[in-house]
Formats: C-alpha cells, sequence, structure tokens
C-alpha cells in the first residue's frame, strides 16, 4: 500500500480529548464526527485535510481515552495515514481496525514539516518526504496487521474469515 | 515467567509467552459503556454475527451520561438496552449502578489470573486483584463479542517495588501520580507495570485499583498486582487461582520507590506528568472541586474526604462536588453518615456517574476556571472549556482545598 500526500503536523502527547473532544461522542454519523476532528487543537483542521492529507506527529500519538471515534473522526475528515514517534495502543489498534493506516518512524519533528509532500510505503515500511528529497525508515507493520488494512478495516477482515456473505 | 505473562500464556494455550511475541487470547470478560456501546453494536451488525459468543460474560454499563443528559445520550442508552435484550446478555447495568470499573468489580466479572478486555481506557484498573485487564476499542469489542478471542502483544514489564509507610494524608494516588511525573506520559508504551513490595501489600484494595487505574497515563497496556488475601476477601471469592511471578521472572526494569518521604503530589495542566508537590502550587485558586470518578470515588475516598471536611466549610465561591464511584459505595457513604457529613460542609452530592470527569454532564468548566479533581485526566477540554484548567490530586488534597479556595496541602489544614 504506498498513500501519498501533504503533511499536517502535530507535536508530542496529541491526545484523544484533542482529537475528538467528548462533547461530540454523542453523535453516531462519521461525517459529523470529522467535522470536529482536531478541534481542540485547530479549529482549522477539518478544512485543510479535506483534500486528504498526511498527519505526521511526535511522541504518543492519541493518548487518553479508548475512544474509536477519534481514528474515526481523522479518517472522514480526510487524513489519508498517520506517521508518529510512537502511538498509545489503544489509538493504534483503533486506527488499524477501522482501517486508518498508522506508521512509527523516528524523529518525525526533525525530519517532516508542515506542509512537506510525502509518501508512505506501509509494506516495505519507510517514509519518502519528497519536498526535502529524503527516505526515512519506519516500522513495518506484521502481515496480519497488513491484511486488516488490505481488508479495509476489522469488520471486513472478520466477515472474510468468519465467511460472511 | 511474571504474572501477565502466565496469565497470557494460559488464555492463549500456551506453555510459555515472552515479550514481543502476539498470542491470541480467549476472553473471560467484555465490558462496553455508553459512550464505546453503541459503535460495538453498529460494528457487530456489520460484522455480520448473528449470536454474541457468551451473554454472561459480556457487561454494558450506562455510566457516562447517566441519566441520559441529552437526547442523543438517551438514544445511546436506548441502543445498548434493546441490543442486551435480544442477545440475552444479563449484565445490563443501567443509569444508577456507577462507573463501569466499580461495576465490574462489584459485580463479580474480575477474578484473579482472568484475562479481561473493555471499551474504556481504564480497563487496567483490574490489575489490582491480579487480572489481565486491558482497554480497547469498541470495534474490538465487537469482534470479542462474535468471537470471545482478541489479539494481544505480549509486553515487557516494569516492574516498581513500593516500600516503607505513607504519611498520614498521603495516600496511593500522590503515589501513581509521583510515578507517573517521573516515568512520563509515554515512558511505558505498550508495556506492563506490575506493582510489589510491603508498601502494596500493606495497600486496601482501593488504593491498588488507584494505582492501576492510572497506568494507562503513562501509556501502559496493563498494571497488575498479585493478588492475596486482601483481594480475595474484597471480590468475597471462596477460593482463587493465586497466579504469582516466578521468582526468576524477568523485567526489563525494576524501580524502586519509598513512600516514607513522598508528599501530596499535584498534576498541573494540561498534561498527566507534569506532577509537582503540592507545596509548588499551593496559592493556586480553584473554582470547583470534584472527588468521584473510577480512580478516587471509593468509600475510603469518600471517608478521607468526610474526615477533612467534619466541622468545616466549603470556601464561598468555590464548588465542591462528590460523586460515589457505584451504587454500593453510595449506599455504604450513606450509612456511614458520610454523606450528610459532606453535605453539611457545603458538598453537592450527585449519582454515581462519571460526570464531569470527562466532560459529559455535571459540572463542566467555563473559560478560565480551574478545577481540582480527584479524577485521572486533565486534557485540554477534558471537563468543559478549552481555556479551563484541571490540576489532578488525591480526595485528601481535593477535600483540604475545597475548605481554603486554594490548592492546599492537607496536612496544613490538620495542624
Ligand atoms: S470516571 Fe472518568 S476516567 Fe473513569 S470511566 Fe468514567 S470518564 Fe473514564
Amino acid at each position: 500500500m504506498i498513500i501519498s500526500g501533504k503533511a499536517v503536523k502535530f507535536s508530542d502527547n496529541v491526545d484523544t480529548d484533542v482529537i475528538i473532544p467528548s462533547k461530540y461522542l454523542v453523535l453516531l454519523d462519521p461525517n459529523e464526527l470529522a467535522r470536529h476532528a482536531m478541534e481542540g487543537l485547530d479549529p482549522g483542521f477539518y478544512e485543510k485535510a479535506r483534500r486528504g492529507v498526511i498527519l505526521a506527529a511526535g511522541k504518543n500519538f492519541g493518548c487518553g481515552s479508548s475512544r474509536e471515534q477519534a481514528p474515526i473522526a481523522l479518517k472522514y475528515a480526510g487524513v489519508k495515514c498517520v506517521i508518529a514517534e510512537s502511538f498509545a495502543r489503544i489509538f493504534y489498534r483503533n486506527a488499524i481496525n477501522i482501517g486508518l493506516p498508522v506508521i512509527e518512524c523516528e524523529n518525525v519533528s526533525g525530519r517532516i514539516a508542515d506542509g512537506d509532500e510525502l509518501m508512505v510505503d506501509l509494506e516495505n515500511g519507510f517514509v519518502k518526504n519528497l519536498t526535502k528529497n529524503a527516505t526515512f525508515q519506519a516500522t513495518k507493520l506484521p502481515p496480519f496487521i497488513m491484511q486488516i488494512l488490505k481488508d479495509g478495516g476489522l469488520i471486513e477482515n472478520l466477515r472474510r474469515r468468519l465467511g460472511v456473505k | 515467567m511474571n504474572i501477565t505473562e502466565k496469565i497470557l500464556a494460559k488464555a492463549s494455550n500456551q506453555k510459555t509467552v515472552s515479550p514481543k511475541e502476539i498470542v491470541e487470547a480467549n476472553v473471560d470478560a467484555v465490558m462496553v459503556n455508553d459512550l464505546t456501546g453503541p459503535l460495538a453494536v453498529d460494528s457487530f451488525r456489520k460484522i455480520g454475527a448473528k449470536k454474541v459468543w457468551d451473554p454472561s460474560k459480556i457487561a454494558i454499563v450506562l455510566d457516562h451520561l447517566a441519566p441520559a443528559s441529552s437526547e442523543k445520550a438517551a438514544e445511546l442508552h436506548k441502543i445498548l438496552r434493546k441490543f442486551a435484550e435480544e442477545q440475552g446478555i444479563p449484565g445490563l447495568y443501567d443509569v444508577g449502578e456507577g462507573v463501569c470499573h466499580q461495576v465490574m468489580v462489584e459485580k463479580g466479572y474480575v477474578k484473579p489470573g482472568a484475562l479481561i478486555v473493555g471499551a474504556d481506557s481504564h480497563t487496567c484498573t483490574y490489575g489490582a486483584f491480579g487480572a489481565f485487564s486491558t482497554g480497547i476499542g469498541s470495534t474490538e469489542a465487537a469482534a470479542v463479542f462474535a468471537t470471545g478471542k482478541i489479539w494481544l502483544r505480549v509486553p515487557e514489564t516494569i516492574r516498581i517495588d513500593v516500600v516503607g509507610l505513607f504519611h498520614s494524608y498521603v495516600t496511593p494516588k500522590d503515589l501513581i501520580l509521583h510515578i507517573i511525573g517521573h516515568i512520563g506520559a509515554d515512558g511505558a508504551i505498550y508495556k506492563s507495570i506490575e506493582f510489589t513490595g510491603s508498601a502494596v501489600r500493606r495497600m486496601s484494595v482501593e488504593g491498588r485499583m488507584t494505582l492501576c487505574n492510572m497506568v494507562v497515563e503513562m501509556g501502559a497496556k496493563n498494571g497488575i498486582i498479585e493478588p492475596d488475601e486482601t483481594a480475595i476477601k474484597y471480590l468475597r471469592l471462596e477460593s482463587a487461582e493465586m497466579v504469582k511471578s516466578d521468582p526468576d521472572a524477568h523485567y526489563e526494569k525494576v524501580l524502586e520507590i519509598d513512600v516514607s518521604s513522598l508528599e501530596p503530589q499535584v498534576a498541573c495542566p494540561h498534561s498527566v506528568d507534569n506532577v509537582k508537590p503540592v507545596s509548588d502550587v499551593s496559592d493556586v485558586e480553584i473554582d470547583q472541586a470534584f472527588i468521584g470518578s473510577c480512580t478516587n470515588g471509593r468509600i475510603e475516598d469518600l471517608r478521607l474526604a468526610a474526615q477533612i471536611l467534619r466541622g468545616k466549610n466549603v470556601k464561598k465561591g468555590v464548588r465542591l462536588l462528590i460523586i460515589p464511584a457505584s451504587r454500593m459505595v453510595y449506599l455504604q457513604a450513606l450509612r456511614e453518615g458520610l454523606i450528610e457529613t459532606l453535605m453539611e460542609a457545603g458538598a453537592v452530592v450527585c449519582n454515581p456517574t462519571c460526570g464531569p470527569c470527562l466532560g459529559g454532564h455535571l459540572g463542566l468548566l467555563a473559560e478560565d476556571e480551574v478545577c481540582i479533581s480527584s479524577s485521572n485526566r486533565n486534557f485540554i477540554g477534558r471537563m468543559g472549556s478549552v481555556k479551563a484548567k484541571i490540576y489532578l490530586a488525591s480526595p485528601a488534597t481535593v477535600a483540604a482545598s475545597a475548605v481554603t479556595g486554594k490548592i492546599t496541602d492537607p496536612r496544613m489544614l490538620e495542624a
């Protein structure tokens, strides 16, 4: 899977309360959730993300609550992939389960600037910064996780495995 | 193997497991609440499974927005009640039963050696009883509803040996805040934290739950304490599987902490690892004080608060909100006369719910307001306005601060 797009940059410890504030958790429509993505840090995010972006962040991205609405809001807002130095584990699992690719890469803060054109190769585990003409190693996803992403998320993956037509 | 590895090995039918290995484990219980459950129901339907794998192992707790704080919240509750009925799930804990993690323990889902997952990040709380428990998302919970299984990466374990005697009015909450300040918000991502040592052995179950509850604030997968008589008694079990770490178990790191010199700690805005001793932040004026949540809304916490507030008054201009973590806690507090003491001091006592802990309802903050809270998170916007400030502390520090109107060392008030 190859994903490309412009980087939108955030710093360390971006928590799920700023990704999608809890007052919106009563919303069931993913497109409505998306309108409030990252509202806690950048109220203009939705407009920025709509054409499709790659979110680049520092350490511990997605820390805090288990709300799956966080990766859902990002995905439906237009985020095609999240690159971070590390992820909070529940966010990481949730993102994969709903089919939002996530990849760990060292020193994102030093290597990627806001607006850089990026290309991510998930299978082979690298990130290319086209603007800076540099390629970085990233953590390769294990095959069964790659499979969940390829299927489009855990629901589709399970439907296939359980043989649901 | 250590206790976490042993539980994961058993749950995945293996003799041994080692860190980084990915296992497929059988789940003993799964929990969803009113904010994560409806999405799980939706995912369950999309998976196309007709029946849940075992209705008796599923708990649904209506706690975050209970009673319904809006029409939309009422809809969420309705979805869950209907699902429980349709699937014959006996464990639907409706409005008023309490915060999910307290309810899970009280209703018998938690046992030593069990593997429990829940669509709530503080599911790690049950490690206090020697269970492996961790938070997952809604779709994963739906997958567990359908299959009873989950994949887990075996975590590396950090052992924390806690020794010494706590000063009076210094609590396990102060200890865990101190540890988080030391390790950092991302210092234990994907890892397990095992608490050992004489101070943990002496600690009440309530205190142990507070410790394990907050390990997720350092990114940890689970927190765990070997089960003992204290834990078994609290659960009212006749017998239990007393799973323990082997003497030669492997740990990534071992830390030792002596609590004898620990003073009350406060996590300052806007991150849980921004921890300072209370003396560094005394004089910060507050508008609201909150005692409750799955971290510190238990009977021991209410006793401590009542002890401090007995015969005193909440400072004019300050709101003190008290929310018992469950119906059982509330009833016990009533029987002990604690509710009366707290109300006489000027506190507002609400029904068991998460309430303001996550900015749901019952005490949100306006712009520039300051709250001191016994809960577990102080992120931007967590309790209302993105311009409000949240300080986290023990129930003793929160109660003392409510009396003076400023962040206060509870030991000063006593003098
Ligand atoms: S009390 Fe707070 S932290 Fe605990 S489950 Fe409720 S919202 Fe989450």
